[in-house]
């Protein structure tokens, strides 16, 4: 069974995915090549989302076959952790919010289009945004924000930015329900990404990747 | 004589569940002039609903969340804790703007409940977010993969075994319940309630009274509610809420992310499912239509948004057994009152296959153009004002938007003005230059 892991993943064939992965393994095939060739395949989904012939519950589940091929092939790697990639990307959403799911396929599709992202979570107190940026030094930060309430809190964090001089270090992105262009002028951001991959072509943009 | 609601056509019922609601039985008004306007508000929403005789004008909602609450200078821990207090800033806040219909004063909802019960569900103000912050759901599976077929077969006795214990603190000796359809007959009934002999479940049942007095004390205070805002003339547009089965799964009970998985690993366990909540959904929303006199179910609709699904998958797993519910609702001359959130243009051909002057949807980021000629053809449509430009537009933005809509929506009826989704934070000057611009130029001549 010589069969193509990478295309396998891609078309969502989880049963055939993991066979493949369980017989590779099997033969002692080098598990970062495995992982690598998962890594092409998750590529490919995150192509077709943004070409919209995938939706969210393909993003979903890729991710949740990628999990399974991760569980198998991880206790077989010696040393060396992933080698990363594009430009770094600090994410979360703001304080007072705990939506997820918006700012999840962000962090998922910025993933797949090689950037190294620093996901803070969800409720993310603005000091542990700056704090972030400091550490990684990342060039773009993105605020996921699902209420009308969240404008207030990205604004701080913009703010906080300003006041921590790192404002004209980074470029800003937001992106949520209700978010329109009159938000990005109230918070202070640079720009808004009206779905996930406006968010990638953004910070593509400004990362020169 | 009267015909029997049994006897009854969907259109003789859904004419008598208005009745009922423009001239409530027993309704007493502060005025003549309050009686006058209640009506008035009441029929016009009804003919833009019904689409069979154009409205004097084009009827206006305000929808908010917590924006009374801000408005009034109180927080959102406030307000779940102080249910007289709360029911002021609502009442002010309808009396202020002065729409044609409102969703009453129970957005709040009562906060020491949800402490005694020990709800995890949602966090609310004051626990796990924010006294300034609304409430929001806590997304997690809780309902488990393998829990499907306990589902299936027993919904009942899974909910209150599983499912409420899990959800609820204060309930999680309730697994030890005995399954109610066991109680039968002579031997072995006693067995059944040894469990509540108990000390652990005598706590939770202590614990379940004192939850019980306080959800008593708010229903008493959204009564009040009710008839105070009625008396001022101003009609309730919503008498309860039911769900999109596929929603009922995602949302409440696997999670977002458990049900799209699903979809995949479990096609037909998520389809059967959804087949035994459908009739559950049904009574849910007519039994309460019913009971309160007010045709309007609302309907929140999330999962089956534009990208949340592709076209197959909406018309496999979410469309045909919200369709069933809505149908089951209009029989029972129900109305139901969905509510498309975020993005709905991908839907409107397939969500259109429904009876003409059935349905009022609260139509968040649609093209509404689009939505007229499609959906809007068969439904009244509310909404599209965006939040955000009611925070941070100014009042021009305001009302060349509200043309816009008007002009592109209003034509023939079947058309309500409305914020296209809840909102907390708003200008006031730009909430009633929505208002008074729909006031003037929405009237039909």
């Amino acid at each position: 069974m010589a069969k193509d892991l990478v295309n396998t993943l891609a078309d969502l064939k989880e049963d055939e995915a993991i066979a493949i992965v369980q017989e590779r393994l099997s033969k002692n095939e080098d598990p970062m090549k495995i992982l690598n060739e998962a890594g092409r395949g998750m590529e490919i989904v995150g192509k077709r989302f943004s070409e919209s012939r995938y939706f969210i519950p393909d993003l979903v589940y890729s991710g949740e076959i990628l999990k399974k091929i991760n569980e198998l092939v991880k206790p077989k790697l010696t040393g060396g952790g992933e080698v990363k990639k594009g430009g770094k990307v600090v994410i979360g959403t703001v304080a007072g919010d705990i939506h997820d799911i918006g700012k999840d396929i962000v962090v998922f599709m910025l993933d797949v289009s090689g950037f190294e992202v620093t996901d803070l979570g969800i409720d993310v107190p603005v000091q542990k945004f700056i704090d972030a940026i400091k550490e990684t030094k990342a060039p773009v930060v993105g605020m996921s924000g699902f209420l009308t309430l969240a404008f207030d809190s990205m604004k701080q964090t913009v703010d906080a930015m300003k006041e921590a001089g790192l404002r004209e270090q980074v470029k800003v992105m937001i992106g949520g329900g209700q978010i329109t262009d009159e938000v990005v002028k109230y918070t202070g951001a640079d720009a808004f990404g009206k779905d996930a991959m406006a968010g990638v072509t953004l910070a593509r943009k400004w990362t020169g990747n | 004589m009267e015909k029997k609601w049994e006897e009854m056509t969907p259109d003789e019922r859904q004419e008598a569940l208005f009745a009922r609601w423009i001239s409530p039985e027993g309704a007493t008004f502060a005025s003549p002039e309050a009686e006058k306007a209640y009506k008035e508000r009441a029929t016009r929403i009804k003919d833009a609903i019904q689409m069979k005789k154009l409205p004097d004008r084009v009827p206006i909602f305000v929808l908010p969340s917590f924006y009374p609450i801000y408005y009034s200078g109180m927080t959102p821990r406030d307000s779940m804790y102080d249910y007289d207090k709360s029911n002021a800033a609502f009442k002010k806040f309808v009396i202020d703007f002065g729409p044609d219909g409102n969703l009453g004063a129970a957005v709040p909802g009562p906060g020491k409940f949800f402490d005694i019960m020990d709800y995890k569900l949602y966090s609310w103000p004051g626990h796990g977010v924010s006294p300034n912050h609304s409430y929001q759901a806590n997304e997690g599976e809780y309902m488990m993969v393998e829990e499907y077929n306990d589902l299936i077969e027993d919904p009942s006795n899974y909910f209150y075994k599983t499912y409420l214990p899990r959800v609820f603190g204060a309930l999680e000796f309730w697994q030890q319940l005995p399954s109610v359809t066991g109680i039968v007959e002579m031997y072995g009934v006693a067995g059944n309630f040894i469990p509540f002999g108990l000390p652990p479940m005598q706590e939770a049942l202590k614990k379940l009274m004192e939850a019980g007095e306080e959800a008593l004390k708010w229903g008493q205070a959204m009564g009040a509610f009710g008839g105070d805002i009625l008396a001022s003339g101003y009609p309730v547009i919503v008498a309860g809420f039911t769900k999109a089965p596929f929603d009922f799964l995602g949302d409440t009970l696997r999670g977002t992310r458990g049900l799209m998985v699903d979809m995949y690993r479990n096609p037909d366990k998520v389809l059967k499912a959804m087949d035994v909540l459908t009739p559950l959904m049904i009574k849910m929303g007519v039994n309460t239509a019913l009971g309160a006199g007010n045709p309007f179910i609302f309907i929140p609709l999330h999962k089956g948004a534009d990208g949340f699904l592709n076209d197959e998958q909406y018309k496999k797993f979410y469309w045909p057994t919200l369709r069933k519910v809505m149908i089951g609702l209009i029989e029972q001359g129900v109305v139901p009152f969905p509510a498309a959130e975020g993005g709905y243009n991908s839907r409107l051909e397939v969500v259109k296959d429904l009876p003409k002057g059935k349905t009022m949807w609260l139509c968040d980021k649609l093209d509404m153009k689009k939505a007229k000629k499609t959906l809007g053809q068969v439904a009244c449509l509310a909404g599209n004002m965006p939040s955000a430009l009611l925070n941070l537009g100014t009042k021009q933005q305001i009302t060349d938007y509200a043309k816009k809509l008007l002009d592109d929506c209003a034509k023939g009826g079947g058309y309500i003005m409305s914020n296209g989704s809840f909102f907390d934070e708003a200008q006031a000057e730009n909430i009633h230059a929505m208002v008074e611009f729909t006031r003037e130029y929405g009237v039909y001549k």
